[in-house]
């Protein structure tokens, strides 16, 4: 059962082959028996689950379901949770119990979904590897001595080793499309105010998105069907109506213009992984589209625009943690300065720390102007490139990540070599796009992200670009091997 | 642009976050490597460019002020750390 997509439970839920309370029971044993070795999950809901499950049966049976009862997934723990713990992996929220449904998660409980659990992740999504949770690190099902990725390591692993046929994931530099091509996965990353952030723990708002993890482009269609909505309650969520994302999945694809940046293939990609982006091109072209080379000139400025803008805006929004309305409170204050500094600093990790340092000394008088302003002066001419690009292509294609997984700890003691890890999707996120990582085979046995970068509410072409590739390739069957 | 272990004692202060010397000369190490990183953009000329906040350049969406949202002290003070008579407790401020 758990090798079935999202697309085969939603028939045979609907055919009566299985129940909801089966399909969520096989989940909750699988892993409780597998998780141990990939810790891919902080909380396990068994109870909500299995609850939501009996609810959706009976749904079910009653007839004119929405389309998604039924259909157990995980939440990646950013994600606040009523009444179940949200922690966003820091010892800062271990006991916050949510008193309220984000958005996302509210949206997903009207349409029926079962939630499994809550996902792993790096420290308030601050990580490429999953190597800063409070919870230990995720290993990846592909190679359990390597990384996978981050920060959506957990969710990426849970659907990676089928403790989950789908993850919700956020994205605020790669953090999806990132372990998506590191665990061999469909990532998508929407436009910046398609899915609402209300109800997702901030960290840099001006560029957070939610998204999702799946195994195939159908999959992620279906569930971006009920995730985006627009919503009030987030003032940079955009009043746009939310199409049928399945609707185009089967367009042919003859004199689609395709735009491969030059600036996505220079030093730093392993020049296997580069190989794999070339064979993928030639599978475009046998598919009708054509492949224009583009310019973006200024990606080489992304990651130090993003490492001013992203770290400045966690400052700020991780100021709201005081130890006094919510959150961990240090023993003993012997006054308030006291139990500020102390609650803060016991309650967040080494990361989170150099990242709240960083934008506040970016923010800080007398580097304002130097440093967070012309970071997003900066962010400007990024996002004119994309602009100047769509021009003369429909879509953009690259790596997703310049190189397959890591092991554990390369990378832990130089923060630099961590951020470039995400020179290609970071991007993205300034110039606020949607942008999707598929699988495209395998380098040493481990998978390899092609990376679709679309226009500005282009989601619906990027998972039709995405499921035509499916469609004629398997590299997204391919599975962990020593996967139970 | 080099950070001293002082300028991350400083910075440590306004975040409300304690850091011993040893730390702060690691971070002091660490930071330096970041804004090595982030120096490269002074090498950009960005005259005349407006700075970039919001992906879709949108503004601020008003509603009018109406009450929607209840009150839900109980719920959420249920969560906080120590509250006594429906107010949060704090340390001692006023001598």
């Amino acid at each position: 059962m758990h090798q079935f997509t999202i697309a085969e439970l939603i028939k045979g839920l609907g055919n009566k082959d299985f129940s909801s309370v089966e399909v969520t029971q096989h989940y909750l044993d699988r892993i409780a028996r597998l998780d141990k070795t990939y810790n891919s999950y902080i909380t396990v809901t068994n109870d909500i689950a299995l609850q939501q499950a009996a609810a959706a049966d009976k749904r079910l049976a009653a007839g004119n379901a929405p389309a998604l009862c039924g259909v157990p997934i995980a939440h990646k723990d950013i994600f606040c949770t009523t009444g179940v713990r949200t922690s966003c992996a820091s010892k800062m929220l271990d006991k916050f119990i949510a008193p309220y449904n984000a958005t996302i998660v509210e949206n997903y409980l009207n349409s029926g979904v079962v939630m499994l659990g809550k996902t792993n992740m790096d420290e308030f999504a601050m990580g490429s590897s999953n190597e800063t949770s409070w919870y230990g690190p995720v290993k990846n099902p592909w190679a359990t001595d390597c990384v996978p990725g981050g920060s959506s390591g957990g969710s990426a692993a849970a659907v990676a080793a089928h403790l989950a046929p789908a993850a919700t994931a956020s994205d605020t530099g790669g953090s999806i499309r990132q372990p998506a091509a590191l665990c061999g996965l469909t990532g998508i990353k929407p436009t910046y105010g398609r899915v609402s952030r209300w109800g997702m723990i901030a960290f840099a708002s001006s560029l957070d998105q939610a998204g999702i993890l799946s195994r195939t482009a159908e999959d992620a269609a279906i569930l971006l069907n009920d995730m985006a909505s627009y919503d009030a309650k987030d003032s940079t969520c955009v009043e746009r109506d939310v199409p049928d994302y399945t609707a185009d999945l089967n367009k042919p694809l003859n004199g689609l213009r395709i735009g491969v940046p030059k600036e996505y293939f220079g030093e730093g990609l392993n020049p296997k992984t580069a190989a794999l982006i070339e064979a993928a091109i030639k599978v475009y072209e046998s598919l009708g589209a054509t492949i224009h080379s583009v310019s973006l000139p200024h990606t080489h400025l992304s990651v130090p625009a993003y490492y001013v803008i992203a770290p400045a805006e966690c400052s700020a929004n991780l100021s709201r943690f005081d130890g006094v309305r919510y959150g961990h409170r240090c023993d003993n204050p012997k006054d308030l300065n006291d139990l500020y500094m102390r609650s803060r600093s016991e309650g967040f990790g080494d990361e989170v720390k150099r990242r709240i340092l960083v934008g506040a000394y970016a923010l800080s008088a007398g580097y304002y102007d130097a440093y967070y302003s012309k970071a997003q002066k900066v962010r400007r001419l990024i996002k004119q490139d994309f602009v100047d690009a769509f021009q003369t292509v429909d879509v953009i294609l690259g790596p997703t990540s310049p190189s397959p997984a890591f092991q554990f700890g390369s990378k832990t003691k130089d923060p630099v070599a961590m951020y470039l890890e995400d020179i290609y999707t970071i991007a993205t996120n300034l110039a606020g796009l949607p942008g999707l990582s598929i699988p495209c085979g395998l380098v040493d046995n481990k998978p390899v992200g092609l990376q679709l970068i679309g226009n500005f509410f282009a989601e619906s072409q990027l998972l039709n670009l995405a499921h035509q590739f499916q469609q004629a390739t398997d590299f997204h069957k391919q599975t962990a091997p020593n996967i139970e | 642009m080099a950070i001293e272990s002082s300028d991350i004692a400083k910075l440590a202060k306004l975040a409300r976050i304690e850091i011993n010397d040893t730390a702060a000369q690691e971070a002091a190490k660490s930071i330096s490597d970041v804004l090595a990183l982030v120096d490269q953009l002074q090498a950009i000329n960005t005259d005349g460019v407006l700075p970039m906040a919001h992906p879709l350049d949108a503004v601020q969406k008003l509603r009018p002020d109406m009450i929607s949202e209840t009150n839900q002290r109980e719920a959420f003070q249920s969560i906080a750390p120590a509250t006594q008579d429906g107010l949060y407790l704090v340390p001692k401020v006023i001598e």
